[in-house]
């Protein structure tokens, strides 16, 4: 069982000499493969660039500047990165288990739906710390609601959990039009619907000394609380067992099914907390700029962090980065804003290849290790 | 009504001659004109052949001013990252003036950002702007129902069924001003035609248009119109159904070669040209600028094959009285709901404020808001 | 309007919009279905999709052909399947992964490349009439059929046969079932698996060119409201069989027909919900139609997402 406490990737270092200069050799290899791999799409993309005409050192310089070269960039980053921490947790807790859920984005929505419908009698009266509680714990259980029932049908009915929960995406979209262009339409702003707003007074402020509000600093919290509890608790050692062999754990007496449920609630209660965010700290309200896909990001983000809390947080910052700096690429250099799209696919595919190469490089092994 | 009086009658007495001249003033002086970074943001795609489009095309009229550099980003989402790119362009790229393009950008994203960098000029692309708002900010828009009025009078006399389609996008406020401006438009010459609206639910949603075009034609319907962002679906699915169509947006006449009538189409470059001869001038801009045929805002499309003499005879008639400013709501008209709007004899002013805030549809459109 | 007039037009409308909108669904569908049913899945058609629907309606414009532009379309889709097939046969590299990547790949290209094409009209598929006999406007209109929705037909009843009956399907699916048997049996598991992907992007750049080059029509960076990845979710909604897959994509197409149809005859409150029909008739069918006590029948052993 001890074994288990390390993450998949790392296992394999149990057993080995405990030398130091070992150890450091064989995780620089965590380090060095990943750079390698940036270098490469680098190069790749370069020859794209010359091939249109552009420069790619003009294109990486505006990178290297609207994404991470300024504080303003820093804090623009960051900003883009907080909702794509949380969504990336919405695809990691559930894919211990082995479950594949896609549709985070709908929990997004609906948390932040929740929180700004449940705002609506407590505007004008309540105070503000209190009602952003409330607003929170709405939006979290409004998410978790939504995806534990992704993970309930999985296991009571047997409902493949992806399509699921892709569907039921869809499905809050039109919740949430129905109420924001109907019920809970705020009658003085008729030309974007909406809530009422919660009021600038309420709303979440920025961390001091910077313009990123406080979702980020919860996000990072969360990833780190999270990988405890996936790797430190008999709940998450539970989980990866039944991750590893769903029927094995089965027959070993796990309580399969509140595994499920109970990760899928938490992991939609993550992307509602994205939704409560979006309303509390940027929007004020509820309408359907909600839907900006960064549920969607998010699985992108699970999956190059290996659905590793811990290293969702980098990932989501340098995605941020990267759509950060679009906007610097496209009026310095009249390239079309999907230039980015196109890098950010070349550079994932090159990252994901290239997780290929760990353990099969000999500069990383040690000496007689039992490879 | 008054407060974007001055702005109207004083700017430009309405020919693009006079703006010409203003613009070739502005020319001999901009030596003087320090340099100026001008910024534009697009919802959209700058070629997306609708309102994107339609901005980006007059805006060029920006670049040709000495001394100012344009910078413009499109597909910028009407979330954080629209007030990031602003910031961007103001920190990184010192613009010192911003064209926000899109409605949902005004609030809170115009509005926060023209708090936090009042020595930058905000202009937004909506009837919104109001006292209360920073006097760094401001916004700019033609009244499209005014085209969708005349529209409107064309339509009702091309119609043997008396059922006009309309796809629209979403239930707000602009969008529904335009379907009862149609309506009225019809309803002038045609008091028995009525305007049956399917609501898509999305800005740009191409397969969902289609299917609303077709099951328009299908419920009877046999002149549709639109307003989405991007109306080429729906006037092409009008034209292989054999039906007639009114454009939105931009020209859609070569899409239909036989059963276009006309169109409703904004004329942003009145707007920009007159801003970039402020700027060669080194004026200031105004806070609100807005108005429709009057003060050359708006257009409508020149007639296709399908207008027939009697509509085009009609429909000019209409556009020069709206011109003149006789108003298009004339009462009796009740909402949806049997309440009256306007009681017999009344009218509004075709710039009514209250107008901006519609959020009803009148009695004649089938089809409900929620 | 009278309700059975009212009716009607309903019917007719879902009727119409069934035939017109399933393409896409069918051939993605398709498409996926044999990818999966080789063992590996392909989250990423939704990108290969788009790029076929630009490079088609680009090849159209520029040769006047459309019907060579689906052919382009159908090759582009082969590529992006070649480059999923060959990258997911490295060890450690997984498949979903690289299925999202590719979605996000294949969209962003067909974005930059397709800018140059929003503008222009292309020549596009025609459609043979079957509807002469009826002299019903609208049966007339909805029996205005594109070739390449026979093609479809076509094409899932002959996979589902050769599915069962041919030697190349008993390989496809030994290698989906058990990679293990199928090595021991002397199939090249890699092999099978990267043509199986190559066949299904083929079908899914078809399916894209339909978008551009039929209904809606044109090349549009909204033509595309999430077809591809919803066609990939139909697959194991049709339980990995050809002919469940047309029927699943008939459904969706007629169920994205209530709303617009509802409204058109007056009934409009609650539109939201009447357009979201497909996505909630099909979670319902899902819900009724599965059972945790046995395991999805028709689903690839080796498949890591129904594991």
């Amino acid at each position: 069982m001890a074994d288990t406490t390390e993450t998949p990737g790392i296992a394999v270092q149990s057993g080995m000499s405990n030398d130091l200069l070992e150890r450091l050799r064989r995780s620089s290899e965590y380090v060095v493969i990943p750079l390698l791999a940036l270098v490469f799409s680098g190069v790749l993309f370069s020859v794209f660039l010359f091939a249109l005409g552009k420069s790619p050192a003009e294109f990486f310089s505006h990178v290297w500047r609207g994404g991470f070269g300024t504080s303003f960039s820093w804090q623009n980053t960051l900003v883009r990165a907080a909702p794509l921490i949380f969504t990336a947790l919405c695809v990691a807790i559930p894919a211990r288990l082995g479950l594949v859920i896609i549709g985070g984005e709908g929990a997004l929505v609906l948390g932040g739906f929740a929180s700004a419908a449940i705002a609506i009698p407590m505007i004008g009266w309540m105070p503000g710390l209190p009602m952003l509680a409330i607003m929170a714990f709405a939006g979290m259980v409004a998410g978790a609601i939504w995806i534990g029932c992704v993970g309930a049908l999985r296991h009571y009915r047997g409902v493949n959990e992806t399509i699921a929960s892709l569907l039921m995406f869809y499905i809050a979209v039109s919740i949430l039009n129905f109420f924001v262009e109907g019920a809970l339409r705020d009658p003085s702003d008729p030309n974007k619907p909406s809530t009422k707003p919660i009021g600038s007074e309420n709303m979440i402020g920025v961390i001091p000394g910077t313009d990123v509000h406080w979702g980020l600093l919860v996000g990072v919290l969360l990833c780190g609380v999270l990988y405890l509890v996936m790797n430190r608790t008999t709940f998450g050692f539970a989980a990866q067992i039944a991750g590893g062999n769903l029927r094995a754990a089965q027959a070993q007496g796990l309580p399969v099914g509140r595994l499920m449920v109970v990760s899928c609630a938490i992991a939609g209660a993550c992307a509602g907390l994205a939704g409560f965010f979006e309303v509390a700290a940027i929007h004020g309200k509820a309408n359907a700029s909600l839907i900006a896909g960064y549920g969607f990001t998010g699985i992108l983000v699970s999956f190059l962090a290996r659905h590793n809390p811990l290293v969702i947080v980098p990932v989501a910052i340098f995605l941020g980065g990267i759509a950060a700096s679009g906007g610097l690429v496209q009026r310095r250099m009249d390239l079309p804003d999907a230039t980015v799209l196109v890098l950010q696919g070349l550079l994932f595919l090159v990252i994901l290849v290239s997780e290929t190469f760990y353990g099969r490089l000999s500069i990383f092994k040690s000496k007689g290790a039992a490879q | 009504m008054s407060k974007f009086e001055l702005s109207r009658r004083n700017m430009l007495k309405s020919s693009a001659a006079g703006l010409a001249a203003l613009s070739a003033g502005g020319l001999s002086r901009l030596a003087h004109a320090s340099d100026l970074t001008v910024g534009i943001v697009y919802v959209g795609p700058r070629d997306d052949f609708g309102w994107n489009q339609a901005h980006a095309v007059a805006a060029a009229a920006l670049k040709d001013v000495p001394g100012v550099t344009v910078v413009e980003e499109e597909n910028v989402p009407e979330t954080v990252a629209v007030e990031k790119s602003m910031e961007s362009m103001i920190n990184l790229d010192g613009a010192k003036l911003i064209f926000a393009t899109s409605f949902g950008y005004y609030k809170p994203f115009v509005l926060d950002l023209a708090g936090k960098y009042t020595d930058v000029e905000f202009r937004h692309a909506a009837p919104l702007w109001t006292e209360a708002d920073p006097k760094n900010a401001g916004s700019y828009f033609g009244y499209l129902d005014q085209a969708h009025y005349v529209n409107g009078v064309a339509a009702g006399l091309s119609t043997t069924s008396n059922k006009l389609g309309f796809v629209a996008a979403k239930p707000i406020g602009t969008v529904l001003r335009n379907i009862n401006s149609f309506l009225l438009g019809a309803r002038k010459v045609n008091p028995e035609a009525t305007v049956q609206v399917i609501f898509t639910g999305e800005w740009s949603m191409p397969v969902r248009e289609a299917e609303a075009a077709n099951a328009l034609v299908d419920a009877g319907c046999d002149v549709l119109t639109c307003h989405v962002d991007g109306p080429k679906v729906v006037i092409e699915t009008a034209e292989s159904r054999g039906i007639k169509c009114c454009g939105h947006n931009a020209s859609q006449a070569p899409l239909a070669p036989k059963g276009f009538i006309t169109g409703a189409e904004y004329k942003w470059e009145t707007i920009y040209k007159m801003f970039a001869a402020n700027l060669a001038e080194g004026q200031p801009l105004p806070n609100f600028t807005g108005g429709g045929f009057d003060v050359d805002f708006v257009r409508s499309t020149p007639y296709g094959a399908g207008a027939s003499e009697a509509a085009i005879a009609s429909a000019d008639a209409a556009r020069a009285d709206v011109k003149a400013g006789k108003p298009i709501f004339v009462g009796p008209i009740n909402k949806q709901d049997g309440s009256p709007l306007l009681a017999a004899g009344a009218s509004f002013d075709n710039y009514e404020p209250s107008l901006d805030q519609t959020d009803y549809l009148i009695e004649g459109v089938v089809g409900s808001i929620t | 309007m009278s309700d059975d007039a009212g009716l009607m037009t309903v019917l007719l409308a879902m009727f119409a919009g069934a035939i017109r909108v399933s393409t896409p669904f069918l051939f993605v569908s398709l498409g996926e279905m044999l990818t999966e049913k080789s063992g590996r899945i392909n989250l990423g058609l939704e990108g290969t999709l788009v790029f076929g629907a630009m490079s088609g309606y680009a090849i159209s414009y520029h040769t006047g052909s459309p019907w060579f532009g689906v052919l382009v379309a159908g090759i582009c889709g082969s590529c992006f399947g070649a480059l999923h097939g060959y990258l997911c046969k490295l060890p450690k590299v997984n498949d979903i992964a690289i299925g999202i990547v590719l979605m996000l790949f294949g969209t962003g290209l067909a974005f930059f490349f397709g800018k140059a094409y929003i503008q222009p009209s292309a020549p596009r598929l025609p459609a043979i009439s079957f509807g002469a006999w009826s002299d019903h406007p609208g049966i007339r209109q909805a029996l205005e059929i594109n070739p390449l929705f026979l093609l479809g037909i076509v094409l899932a009843i002959f996979l589902w046969w050769a599915l069962r009956n041919t030697r190349y399907g008993l390989i496809i699916r030994t290698t989906g079932d058990s990679a293990p048997a199928a090595l021991a049996l002397g199939i090249n598991v890699d092999r099978v698996r990267l043509l199986s992907t190559m066949a299904g992007g083929f079908f899914a750049g078809i399916g894209g060119s339909f978008l551009s080059l039929y209904y809606p029509g044109s090349w549009t960076e909204g033509l595309s409201s999430g077809q591809g990845l919803m066609a990939v979710a139909l697959v194991i909604f049709a339980r990995w069989n050809p002919l469940y897959c047309f029927w699943a994509a008939l459904l969706f197409g007629a169920a994205g027909a209530l709303g617009p149809a509802l409204q058109s005859i007056g009934i409009s409150r609650g539109y939201h919900f009447f357009n979201a029909a497909p996505y909630i008739l099909t979670l319902l069918i899902m819900i009724a139609s599965t059972s945790p006590r046995r395991s999805l029948k028709g689903a690839p052993g080796e498949l890591s997402i129904t594991k």
